[in-house]
């Protein structure tokens, strides 16, 4: 991991504008508020992590982005523009590609197909699909991501769950033109197939893509980092680049912070034993 | 560490290639191939009638009727609905040709264009209610399946005064309009309807698009996963009516076929009950009612089997009631089959 540690080394905040750029924005779902003014910006060449608790709202703030859903209250501006994706193609449209925490694949299709759906290859006259040629790049790409599938004719359910991960992310890394969203791309992979996937991250940031990276893990957030998001209930609880933090923090931080701090001293006030049992008997009790 | 990642060496050594053989095995039509191979050979045995020539054109024109149908249906069902009114739908289209020109006395070709519209109008209402709603495909064609039921019987009485449309056979573009859907011509001896001809044309068109074509994959893609195929930018809405609006075109077409092979007339009450006979041949030829799986040869397959089954019984002799619990048994059977294949396909 020695070699991912000089990814961060070289993030520094760049001056130019938001691609992206929410101000304020909420977002319920009938009466429940699972986003209340929330404020965050996507700049090229930059990867803003959002972290957060389940349920904090992070998969509803990228699936406004994503144009999945639209917002209720405040306002989101792309390039500049005040944008209200009407469906995820708007959003594809303006360059934005996303990994999606359910990743967003049909299971009885197969994995070339699946990869260029929605932007197949066509050729000829009769806009013919390039069967050949989609199936070249898929295999190419998949290959760079260190993950073999020998027949991209099997259907993806018959994947593991690391290899359909893998799948989802390649095609959003070959699809995504100024902004990239990974909702919790590492969950499912292995050591190895992480490392990369974080390399990827990384070269996207590089070659001048704005990157929203959204995991559970501190430690990869740490990693490849230039802006932390940590979102609580709905709400961001807290806004830092990542020269005014260290790991430690961030990990505090995010385990609930001050809360995690007067638990543990709870905990140690106490007999381990008995805590088993009380624990016990209160979910006995509910 | 990196050398590992990126290195050819890490290809997986535990997956042959699979063979031409097991590629086969694994289409969606395989089961209904083989079925109507059986079937064949167990007619051609056990009915001598089965076995002359000329009754193939016979056959072939019963697998047609319900053939051109199935088509869509099995379209539709791969992208993951189906329409309970497309029966009904063929003979509204039928009833408006013939009602419109002999109501107004105009030229046959136009009541034929007003049909047209009639039925593509129908399909984008079932399509577009479909997704207003959020309601299964089950409700809203069952809907539209008893209001267009009641409209052809009691638009046809005000019109009319009768149970059937006036008879249009004498009207201007009559000869060329029969030519187009309901002609007939000899091959070798062979007596073949001009319908069986365009659902071959059908099929094939139908099936290069399902396979070939941007639009393909998305039928696919919205019957799979309707979410999943909006996540990634395929326009699910349009896709879904465009298929009940292909449904609207075949059952215009086939109200056509119906309309001019009975010289110009049509009974107000048919079609009821045609749609499970579609439907039981895109399932029979291996589309998977959940949507996301199946073939448009499939289809036509399935279709192959309801003519044969049906002549069979009726050549063999016995008593055409047999015929509707071999249907049964045989969409039993294919439901079963495809079960086993999808389960296969999704297991990890
Ligand atoms: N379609 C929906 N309808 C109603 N409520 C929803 C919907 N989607 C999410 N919510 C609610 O919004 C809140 C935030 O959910 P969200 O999926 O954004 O959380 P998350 O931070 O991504 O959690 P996780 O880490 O588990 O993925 C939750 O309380 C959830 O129940
Ligand atoms: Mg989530």
């Amino acid at each position: 991991m020695t070699t991912t540690k000089s990814f961060a080394d070289d993030a520094t905040t760049s001056p130019n504008t938001p691609i992206v750029l929410l101000e304020d924005v909420g977002k319920s779902y009938g009466n429940i508020q699972a986003l209340r003014g929330v404020s965050l910006s996507v700049r090229q060449g930059e990867i803003t992590c959002v972290l957060g608790d389940n349920g904090a709202g992070k998969s509803t703030l990228i699936k406004i982005i994503a144009g999945l859903h639209d917002y209720t209250s405040g306002r989101m501006s792309v390039n500049g523009e005040e944008r209200h994706f009407g469906s995820p193609r708007e959003s594809l449209d303006s360059g934005i590609a996303t990994v999606y925490q359910d990743l967003a694949l049909a299971p009885l299709m197969s994995v070339w197909r699946n990869f260029f759906l929605g932007n197949e290859l066509t050729k000829g006259p009769f806009r013919q699909l390039d069967a050949a040629k989609m199936k070249r790049i898929a295999q190419e790409e998949l290959t760079k991501m260190g993950i073999s599938i020998p027949d991209l004719e099997q259907p993806v359910g018959k994947l593991s769950g690391g290899q359909r991960q893998c799948v989802a992310i390649a095609r959003a890394i070959h699809f995504g033109a100024k902004v990239l969203i990974l909702d919790e791309p590492t969950a499912a992979l292995g050591v190895n197939q992480s490392g990369v996937v974080l390399k990827y991250v990384v070269k996207a940031r590089d070659a001048g893509i704005g990157v929203i990276f959204i995991t559970h893990n501190p430690h990869h957030a740490y990693l490849v980092g230039n802006h932390f998001v940590v979102l609580k209930l709905g709400r961001v609880a807290l806004d830092t680049h990542r020269s005014e933090i260290t790991l430690e923090e961030l990990t505090t931080e995010m385990a609930g912070g001050s809360e995690l701090e007067a638990l543990s001293h709870e905990l140690r006030e106490i007999n381990p034993e008995v805590v088993v049992d009380d624990v016990q008997k209160g979910q006995e009790g509910t | 560490m990196a050398s590992t990642i990126t290195s050819p060496a890490s290809a997986d050594d535990r997956v042959s290639a699979r063979s031409l053989g097991a590629r086969l095995l694994s289409r969606p039509e395989i089961g209904s191939l083989v079925g109507a191979a059986v079937i064949l050979v167990f007619f051609v045995i056990a009915a001598p009638p089965f076995r002359d020539i000329n009754n193939t054109g016979t056959i072939l024109y019963q697998a047609a009727l319900i053939g051109v149908m199935a088509v869509p249906v099995s379209l539709l069902m791969i992208g993951g609905e189906f329409d309970l009114s497309a029966g009904v739908a063929v003979t509204t289209s039928g009833l408006t040709a013939g009602l419109f020109a002999y109501q107004f006395s105009l030229n046959v070709w136009l009541g034929v264009i007003v049909a047209l519209a009639l039925s593509l109008a129908i399909g984008a209402f079932n399509g577009w209610l479909l997704m207003r709603t959020g309601l299964p495909s089950f409700l809203v064609t069952l809907g539209t399946f008893f209001i267009l039921q009641g409209l052809n019987i009691a638009v046809t009485r005000l019109a009319s005064g009768a149970v059937a449309s006036n008879s249009i056979s004498d009207m201007d573009g009559f000869g060329a309009a029969k030519a187009v859907f309901a002609s007939e011509f000899k091959l070798g001896g062979v007596t073949i309807k001009i319908i069986i001809v365009w659902w071959i044309v059908f099929v094939a068109i139908a099936a290069w698009v399902l396979l070939k074509t941007q639009i393909g994959n998305w039928i696919f893609a919205v019957g799979g996963d309707a979410a999943a195929a909006r996540a990634v930018g395929v326009p699910v809405k349009k896709v879904k009516i465009g298929l009940f609006m292909a449904v609207g075109f075949f059952a215009w077409f086939t109200g056509m076929q119906l309309l001019f092979v009975q010289n110009g007339v049509v009974q107000s009450g048919e079609g009821v009950g045609k749609e499970f006979l579609y439907i039981i041949a895109a399932v029979v030829g291996g589309c998977l009612l959940t949507g996301g799986y199946g073939s448009v040869v499939g289809g036509a397959v399935g279709a192959l089997i309801f003519g044969m089954v049906q002549l069979g019984v009726v050549y063999a002799g016995w008593n055409p009631d047999w015929f509707k619990a071999f249907l049964g048994a045989m969409l039993l059977l294919a439901t079963i089959v495809n079960l086993v294949v999808k389960n296969r396909a999704e297991a990890r």
